[in-house]
């Protein structure tokens, strides 16, 4: 679908961005047609994020010019943008969680007057969830709702306020498959109405199913521009990594068979915990790793999978039950003794939970390694850089610059920080939440890879996906988590999605196979 | 190579724009401090000349600011260093007190040791005044029970109760009991003092405490997991670093800061424990802190930049017969500038 004769939306044209010494977008032309839904596709640190910021004005290009509807317009501000009609989603929502929908979405209204309606707002969000299969609940209080919604309304405020470029930065990055389905049908009724989409992903297949046109950039520079017909997964791979880039993952055909080991590396025995607020309570979990294997955790985000990885690392106590690391009871034991004692952990959120943004890259690598840099009262700065330089490059890493601050990395290449610091001290167990996403095709791979290697040097994984693919290509067992419970336990091959899918959303009663 | 030659321009620049930024808050204020010195019926160009000449430009002036510096520069770090793990230290003010307190048991209990002993246990207990002072609202903050902000304020309020009770009862000096103070400390307790001045071994204690503050931040592990509190308290708390732990720690070395600038000015100034013993330096100390963004470059200049303004009070009050007060108005307009001028952006970083 070319548009050869209609404007652009929105063009950009001659766009760069330099940061220090990166290049983050170097030279960048993109057009946004009505109708289209555009894929802006490259590695990690390829510059995207740089690139749709400077879109929506939240970011100064160096230099570089942006047209809106063929004439050149100046972005001061995200208010600039928003007046002109582009909008965008950032990767961390920008919502207010104790607000409700309609208040979230009102506030983000301009043209809203001091003391407004209610109902009117109400009345036009009903509409435009019709309208653009887009349903939410205007009263729900945006904590309730599930990220899938979440991003509904992200979507929604954005149209409300009459954008017609919506720009999206990773959407499905947290989304379940069924929600990534939705999101997609939704962009077929917005493409219907003329609306200009730029979406930005990590996941292949997506984009040659959705996509009309697809950029694919790399360092800065864009590498090609296709369009639907011309794009397979081979095709953009290739461009995104050049030669010799990685394929798409294909599932390991060895299944290591390993005797059970009598002793497991780590087991919960009857744990449950209580839950505040919005989390969900752990009921009476049994969970064994043994040593040499990857158990998988399926379920809808919110069935207990945070607190069952916050149970294992230490942050949240037993309320009965006991936990177990390779013999040792360890139902009491601090997080810093968990780490130490060969415990790695990557996190659902490593922004949030695994890293300092103000500080630098190199300081951040240190945090949690325990005492094993220290060197008196400071730190054996050589030691730490030579270990890391090491986890680096055994996950096909590049090692990032070290002295910039943590947060200005791309978030993919903090994801990737995270996992190499965890991974650099040959763990007997990782934790893992979602440890692939963000991450592009390539680096995913070598991450599911480190994992198996982990598992064939006869450590375990426990790893905790939504992606039931992920989780068939790589788990050993497979455990099913609805509502803080086990729900159902498969061996490897066993299992059918179909049946897993009952499960993860409560619908069947525990099966055992 | 041109990264870091560009890098390098690029710091440089910022410090020029950030010194310049200063300079311009000190030139508003001092313009709108004029405005109300005028309006008192003052000449405000006299009142600063004379500020100028009692200070900076005459060796009595300014070896009193040195003297106002010891215990500003104590009272700014003991509020900068528990900032950094994002604590907000407002009870320096009531740990300068409690530091007071105990190094003057220390002298009055123990009047006959030698001041190689007798010196050094007042320091120490000046700095545990204080940190106990500042460690009961660190268990109150780490045990998640009461806001460290809430904590630190009310007991400043009981600090100085606590020091008017023994001077008024059981220190109570026979000799002058006309005013209530403590008998004079021993000459082993008191701090060594210089050419003749009051400056006194307070300011090298002070200079010694930001040296050791920049480098605990900068150069040790403890000052990377203290900062990474600050940064991300639950990023630091998930990656294993005892929290709890760091929050007692740092109020109770910020609040032995502050008792140490209280153990300067009884063992240093007073010689005796008195009341009113500080003209609020707790409080001047958390602006200094604050406005210096917790870096201790800033401190030292904001501290010599406050030791002026206190000196311009005392000026004030004799040249112009206004009242000391009246450079309250004064400070405040520099905070209020600055805050407004300051994106908001949380605090200082
Ligand atoms: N504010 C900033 N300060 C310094 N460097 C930055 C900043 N923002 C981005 N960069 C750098 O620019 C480069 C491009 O970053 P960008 O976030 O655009 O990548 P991306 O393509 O979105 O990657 P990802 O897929 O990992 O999200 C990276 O090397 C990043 O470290
Ligand atoms: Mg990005």
């Amino acid at each position: 679908m070319t548009h050869p004769v209609s404007t652009p939306l929105l063009e950009v044209r001659g766009i760069s961005k330099r940061y220090g010494a990166v290049l983050a977008n170097d030279q960048v032309d993109l057009s946004l047609y009505g109708g289209e839904v555009h894929a802006l596709l490259g590695e990690n640190g390829a510059g995207k994020s740089t690139l749709s910021k400077i879109m929506y004005g939240f970011t100064r290009p160096d230099s570089g010019e942006i047209l809106l509807g063929g004439k050149p317009v100046d972005l001061h501000s995200p208010r600039d943008a928003r007046a002109l009609g582009i909008g965008m989603v950032f990767q961390n929502f920008l919502l207010i969680p104790a607000l409700s929908v309609l208040e979230n979405i009102a506030l983000f209204l301009t043209d809203l007057p001091p003391i407004f309606r209610r109902e009117a707002v109400e009345q036009r969000i009903r509409e435009f969830g019709e309208r653009f299969g887009l349903v939410v609940d205007p009263w729900a209080q945006v904590r309730q709702l599930s990220v899938g919604d979440q991003q509904k309304v992200e979507i929604l405020k954005l149209l409300l306020a009459q954008a017609r470029v919506l720009i999206l930065d990773e959407p499905t990055k947290v989304l379940a498959p069924h929600e990534v389905v939705a999101l997609f049908r939704v962009f077929e009724v917005l493409k219907a109405e003329g609306y200009s989409i730029l979406f930005i992903t990590h996941k292949l297949r997506e984009v040659v199913a959705c996509a009309d046109r697809i950029t694919v950039m790399r360092q800065g520079r864009v590498e090609g521009r296709l369009t639907s017909g011309q794009a397979d997964v081979d095709t953009l791979v290739t461009m995104m990594f050049g030669e010799g880039g990685a394929g798409e993952p294909t599932a390991t055909g060895t299944v290591p068979e390993q005797p059970p080991s009598t002793l497991p590396i780590f087991e919960l025995r009857g744990a449950s915990s209580k839950a505040t607020g919005s989390e969900t309570p752990l009921k009476n979990l049994d969970v064994s790793i043994g040593a040499g294997e990857i158990v998988g955790v399926a379920g809808v985000s919110g069935s207990g999978q945070k607190e069952l990885g916050d149970l294992i690392l230490g942050l949240r106590p037993l309320s009965t039950g006991s936990k177990w690391f390779c013999g040792a009871d360890a139902s009491s034991w601090t997080i810093a003794r968990i780490r130490e004692s060969g415990v790695a952990f990557v996190p659902e959120d490593p922004l949030v939970m695994a890293a300092v943004p103000g500080m630098s890259v190199r300081e951040n690598l240190v945090l949690g390694t325990g005492r094993r840099y220290w060197k008196g009262a400071t730190i054996n700065w050589r030691a730490l850089e030579v270990a890391m330089g090491k986890s680096f490059s055994a996950l096909a890493f590049p090692v990032p610059g070290l002295d910039p601050p943590m947060g200005a990395l791309s978030g993919g290449n903090l994801q990737r920080v995270v996992i190499a610091r965890e991974m650099a001290h040959k763990p007997k167990l990782v934790v893992a939440l979602y440890p692939t996403r963000g991450l592009d095709v390539r680096s995913a791979l070598s991450v599911r890879d480190l994992l198996r290697r982990v598992r064939d040097g006869g450590g375990g994984v426990l790893l905790i996906s939504e992606d039931l693919e992920e989780l068939a290509e790589m788990a050993d067992r497979l455990l099913v988590l609805y509502g803080g419970a086990i729900a159902g336990e498969f061996k490897r091959g066993v299992w059918q999605a179909e049946q897993v899918g009952h499960l993860m959303t409560g619908s069947k009663e525990a099966l055992h196979a | 190579m041109p990264e870091a030659r560009m890098a390098a321009a690029l710091r440089t620049s910022q410090a020029v724009r950030i010194s310049l930024r200063y300079a311009l808050v000190c030139a508003v204020a001092l313009a709108m401090f004029a405005a109300i010195l005028l309006a008192a019926g003052k000449d405000p160009l006299k009142a600063y000349a004379d500020t100028f000449t009692y200070t900076l430009a005459n060796a009595y002036g300014f070896s009193e600011l040195l003297v106002r510096m010891t215990p500003l520069l104590l009272a700014a770090v003991a509020v900068a260093l528990p900032s950094r793990l994002g604590l907000i230290n407002v009870g320096g003010e009531g740990q300068l007190y409690l530091g007071a307190w105990m190094a003057s048991a220390g002298a009055l209990m123990f009047p006959g040791l030698p001041a190689w002993i007798l010196l050094p246990l007042v320091v120490v207990m000046g700095f545990l005044g204080g940190a106990i002072w500042g460690a009961i609202p660190g268990v109150l903050r780490a045990a998640k029970l009461v806001n460290e902000t809430i904590a630190t304020l009310l007991l400043n309020y009981i600090a100085p109760l606590i020091v008017s009770f023994f001077i008024f009862g059981p220190w109570r000096a026979v000799d002058s009991s006309a005013y209530p103070q403590s008998s004079a400390f021993p000459e082993a307790a008191r701090l060594p003092s210089f050419f003749n001045t009051r400056i006194h071994a307070g300011i090298l204690i002070s200079l010694a405490v930001l040296l050791a503050y920049w480098l605990i931040m900068e150069k040790t592990r403890w000052g990377v997991e203290m900062r990474a509190i600050g940064g991300n308290p639950e990023a630091a708390q998930r990656l294993g670093i005892p929290v709890a732990v760091w929050i007692v720690i740092a109020l109770a070395i910020g609040g032995g800061l502050a008792g140490l600038a209280g153990m300067g000015e009884v063992m240093g100034i007073h010689g005796r424990l008195r009341q009113g013993l500080s003209p609020g330096y707790g409080f001047t100390g958390f602006l200094i802190s604050w406005l210096a963004g917790g870096r201790p470059l800033g401190i030292l200049f904001m501290a010599f930049l406050f030791a002026i303004i206190t000196s311009a009070g005392d000026t004030l009050q004799i040249t112009q017969g206004l009242p000391y007060s009246v450079v309250n108005i004064l400070l405040a307009m520099i905070l209020f500038i600055v805050l407004a001028r300051r994106p908001a952006r949380g605090t200082a970083k």
